[in-house]
């Protein structure tokens, strides 16, 4: 319910729901998450993985008789979505990692989505069959072919309750629009179009034409070794169906409207907060590029990620976010050793709450961050194994870094670099989210007073 | 002759003794962790190679670094500089940390000084010590030894030198972009002959933990390094290995 759902932060007790995946100690390449996101009412979430594999799980009704249990998620559906592929004329292999899931709204008894790898979208279909016709005159049972000469009388099929089936089927196929790699897929609020945003290009498609898009952004230099800046993340604006953002590798944002010209290479608004000299290193580069860019709910801000902060921008001003949280900025002094083993590159995704009133984002040591947008207040908690006792309460976590370690907190130098929370996301209108701890999938709920 | 199982330590924060020479502690000076990041750009730069399409993200973000570096490098001459040193120095078998880099301007202003190049010396006399600063990979070792041995081929062509270094830079994106096979072996064709040992380099590599996608290090055979002065090894000349890497499966 929304009542109270503006909770501030000492209100809201999170705690542990369900948790999906192995518990094997050697993880399967292919069984690590890659994306994660809830539909629009919050009855599906839908997780991808890096074998091209899509599983979703559907929330269950809420049951009279265990008002506590306020509907888990059990599996609905699981499709292979993506399969490798091998690129003949350069050689490369073709990861069928899913990058991106975004679903398309209801509209009739079937759902929807978008699922990509680094070239290609597809459209994919999840229908229930819960009914099959029964009594054909030309085919029986089995499905053998009658004689039709042997047919002495016609009857009316009818349709007879079957065991509940849930099918995944394919029904667009995007291909071939992308040279480089494809890192954001989102749906214009329109509902007829969408986009697609690699390294260097940005396309538009409509969903009923799979062979020909619109390019709409392109930022790739007529020489190559120009090429200093990639674009890293894109998305519509949640209601102006003519609006989009995409950020940069160097940490700027642009506003674009499609309404002023066919190529929108000349943006509307360009965000950039101006550097601070006195903090410059050789990695301010690095750490300022922008790994995910989200719209609020009310379309009035933007959120960004970049490597150590969360950034809300108010749509009116583009010198500087309105707001700045540290993520781990403990993590500063060490960005030497990041950049050796890779870390620094990592891209963890940011998202709203139902209210934009709260912010997460993910960590290492599989810590992820909420950020209260009213009270200031911040939380940092943990998905483990060891906090998975149904409706335990999540206890915040503080990474300490000078000398002295208090009893419960983990020094810097003890966190677990190769447990990274990249992806989460969070519940249209509950206080529900969803966590992907490489090969696991937590699901905590607050708790229900 | 990098040092294996070590227990080594992350080197950042609080113990900082710039310029020590009782070589207890001894921190490399600025100069010293600057080549070293950039070599450390280099060899990612040359990792970036695999089966699969490199990340471009990744790529432009360290070419953008390597490109920074020079530039500051150029400024305050070092370039050249760097690659005068004598040639007749230990070779440098454990680890840079490139700590000072990662703090701030206003940081290094408070305490520490940009040393000169005597201090570059007397980093190499007083670094006996196995413990002083060492960072996580064993690679770096083995570029900065490399250094110090590449400075023959260096002396003789400075400005050469950086030329080359723009034009390898310039031809990791071209790769990228994917010429086709015939004319990346025009390409190679103009690649100076100094290269990696990159037996040496692979070995280092190996013990690495974050791999990751570069798993397919063993396939390098490197069947067109065979060079009769195979211990001309390269500062940024190695650029144009990258190429030939990135060519070669």
């Amino acid at each position: 319910s929304l009542a109270g759902f503006g909770s501030l932060m000492q209100d809201v007790l999170w705690c542990f729901s369900q948790v999906k995946g192995t518990i094997d100690v050697g993880v399967t390449e292919a069984d690590i998450i890659s994306t994660v996101e809830f539909n629009h009412t919050g009855e599906l979430l839908a997780t991808g993985d890096k074998g091209g594999r899509v599983v979703i799980f559907q929330r269950e009704q809420e049951s009279k008789n265990q008002p506590h249990r306020r509907g888990e998620y059990n599996v609905y559906s699981t499709f292979q979505s993506h399969e490798p592929e091998f690129d003949y004329l350069k050689s490369l292999e073709i990861e069928e990692k899913i990058n991106k899931i975004r679903w398309l709204p209801q509209q009739n008894a079937a759902y929807f989505l978008l699922s990509t790898n680094d070239k290609t979208v597809k459209l994919w279909k999840v229908s229930e069959r819960d009914k099959r016709p029964e009594g054909y005159n030309l085919k029986d049972e089995d499905g053998r072919l009658r004689d039709p000469s042997m047919i002495t009388m016609l009857r009316v099929p009818v349709l007879r309750p079957m065991d509940l089936m849930v099918e995944a089927t394919p029904r667009r196929v995007f291909a071939n629009a992308h040279t480089y790699h494809i890192n954001s897929i989102s749906v214009n609020s329109d509902y007829e179009t969408y986009m697609s945003a690699d390294d260097l290009r940005i396309n538009l498609w409509n969903f009923e034409i799979t062979n020909q898009s619109f390019n709409i952004v392109d930022i790739k230099p007529a020489n190559m070794e120009e090429l200093t800046e990639v674009i890293t993340a894109a998305e519509f604006h949640p209601h102006h169906c003519n609006t989009f953002v995409y950020s940069s590798s160097k940490g700027t944002i642009r506003l674009c409207d499609m309404r002023t010209s066919a190529l929108c290479d000349r943006h509307a608004k360009f965000f950039e907060e101006p550097e601070d000299p006195s903090n410059r290193s050789f990695f301010s580069e690095i750490i300022s590029s922008i790994s995910d860019v989200k719209f609020s709910h009310s379309g009035r801000y933007i959120m960004t990620r970049d490597y150590l902060t969360v950034k809300v921008w108010d749509l009116n001003m583009e010198n500087r976010p309105i707001e700045t949280y540290q993520v781990h900025d403990y993590l500063r002094s060490k960005l030497c050793s990041l950049y050796e083993n890779d870390c620094i590159f990592d891209k963890f995704e940011c998202v709203w709450n139902g209210s934009d009133s709260v912010i997460m984002t993910g960590s290492y040591n599989n810590f992820f961050r909420m950020f209260d947008r009213n009270t200031k207040r911040d939380v940092t908690l943990e998905a483990s194994r060891e906090n998975s006792k149904p409706r335990a309460i999540l206890k915040p976590r503080k990474v300490c870094v000078g000398g002295k370690r208090r009893k419960d907190e983990i020094s810097v130098d003890s966190l677990d670099f190769s447990k990274k929370i990249l992806h989460t996301a969070w519940h249209p209108s509950e206080n529900i989210i969803a966590v992907a701890a490489t090969n696991n999938l937590y699901i905590f709920q607050d708790k229900v007073n | 002759m990098f040092v294996r199982g070590l227990k080594r330590k992350c080197f950042d924060g609080e113990e900082d003794i710039e310029g020590t020479l009782a070589g207890i502690k001894a921190i490399p000076s600025y100069n010293l962790q600057r080549q070293s990041l950039l070599d450390m750009s280099l060899v990612k730069l040359q990792l970036c190679h695999m089966l699969v399409e490199p990340n471009l993200c990744r790529s432009v973000l360290i070419a953008n670094t390597v490109r920074q570096i020079q530039e500051e490098m150029t400024q305050d001459g070092t370039w050249q500089m760097i690659n005068t040193q004598s040639t007749g120095q230990a070779s440098l078998d454990r680890l840079v940390s490139t700590d000072i880099l990662c703090r701030s301007s206003r940081e290094q202003a408070e305490g520490k000084h940009v040393p000169g190049y005597s201090t570059f010396n007397k980093d190499f006399e007083g670094d006996q010590a196995q413990d002083s600063s060492e960072t996580m990979s064993t690679a770096s070792s083995v570029q900065a030894s490399r250094n110090l041995q590449s400075n023959v081929w260096e002396m003789e062509n400075p400005q050469e030198n950086k030329g080359n270094f723009q034009k390898s830079l310039d031809q990791i994106f071209e790769t990228l972009e994917n010429k086709s096979p015939n004319s990346v072996e025009d390409l190679f064709s103009e690649v100076d002959n100094s290269y990696y040992d990159l037996d040496t380099m692979l070995t280092g590599m190996m013990s690495n933990t974050k791999m990751g996608h570069c798993d397919g290090l063993e396939t390098f055979s490197s069947p067109t390094t065979t060079t009769s002065n195979s211990n001309c090894k390269s500062d940024l000349n190695e650029l144009d290995h990258i190429v030939e890497i990135l060519v070669e499966s």
